[in-house]
């Protein structure tokens, strides 16, 4: 399993998360979007659409490259979440920090 | 033929089942003696999952998912901050499916660590901190957790609602 990224015309590069993001594999997320900010991509939407389950590794990888994003003048959001995995952002308050839409289309809209 | 000591342990699993009188099926008990390798994690949560989530009551989604992300978060506590990732150590994980709970517990081979000192994490600036989040989520997803006193054995339990 991997972490594709599109980019689309309007800019915005986006990540799907098919089955777990977890300790195993978040540092294959991280070096996919640091590749695409060096490269000078600047807005990112990380799908969650086919998720199972995040772990704390997971949510700690989104929250250091969402900040890698804005220190660059970016912005990264979340969408596609089911209530299972809103509920893990809702209890360690990271539902805060990040701009979470119900669906892909709605995280695009306005981006 | 090279030391075996030096070759890179690999996953053991042993599952027990024992028939119980009644209407209550069997009860299980899985143990998995598991290398310290991040890239087990999902394995060993799936063969827990798919070994005691048996019955009505471990079926609904959030009771699986909170199991998933628990087991998870223990294991990669145990292969990152208590062996170290050091391959010539293992992880035990202990599983067992009883008539109204699930019981697991995760024991490294490292020196343990103050349980007792857990960050909330959900206020700045420490909400931006991209680690220490695991024990806070377990002590949410679970029904009860405890730790042995060297502090390299934890032990959760998620009972039947």
């Amino acid at each position: 399993m991997g972490f594709a990224l599109t980019k689309a015309p309007s800019g915005v590069c986006r990540v799907s998360v098919e089955g777990q993001l977890i300790v195993g594999n978040r540092q294959e997320l991280k070096t996919v979007i640091q590749d695409a900010v060096d490269k000078g991509d600047r807005k990112f939407l990380i799908d969650f659409s086919q998720t199972g389950y995040i772990d704390s590794s997971g949510l700690g990888a989104l929250v250091s490259l969402s900040k890698k994003v804005r220190e660059r003048g970016g912005e990264l959001r979340l969408a596609g979440l089911n209530e299972d995995l809103r509920s893990l952002f809702e209890l360690t308050k990271l539902d805060t920090l990040f701009a979470i839409a119900d669906t892909p289309e709605q995280a695009l809209a306005g981006f | 033929m090279p030391d075996s000591d030096s070759l890179p342990a690999t996953l053991r699993l042993c599952v027990r089942r024992t028939p119980l009188r009644g209407p209550e099926g069997s009860r299980v008990e899985v143990s998995l003696r598991v290398p310290s390798d991040v890239a087990c994690v999902e394995e060993v949560v799936d063969l827990v999952v798919r070994h005691c989530c048996r019955g009505e009551w471990t079926a609904a989604r959030r009771f699986r998912f909170n199991l998933r992300v628990a087991v998870a978060e223990a294991l990669a506590n145990a292969i990152v901050a208590g062996n170290g990732e050091d391959c010539s150590k293992s992880v035990l994980v202990h599983a067992e499916l009883l008539q109204d709970q699930i019981r697991v517990s995760v024991t490294d081979e490292g020196p343990g660590f103050d349980f007792t000192s857990l960050r909330e994490m959900t206020e700045p600036p420490d909400l931006e901190d991209s680690n220490g989040r695991g024990l806070f989520l377990i002590r949410h997803l679970v029904d009860d957790v405890y730790f042995n006193s060297q502090g390299n054995s934890i032990c959760m339990t998620l009972r039947r609602h």
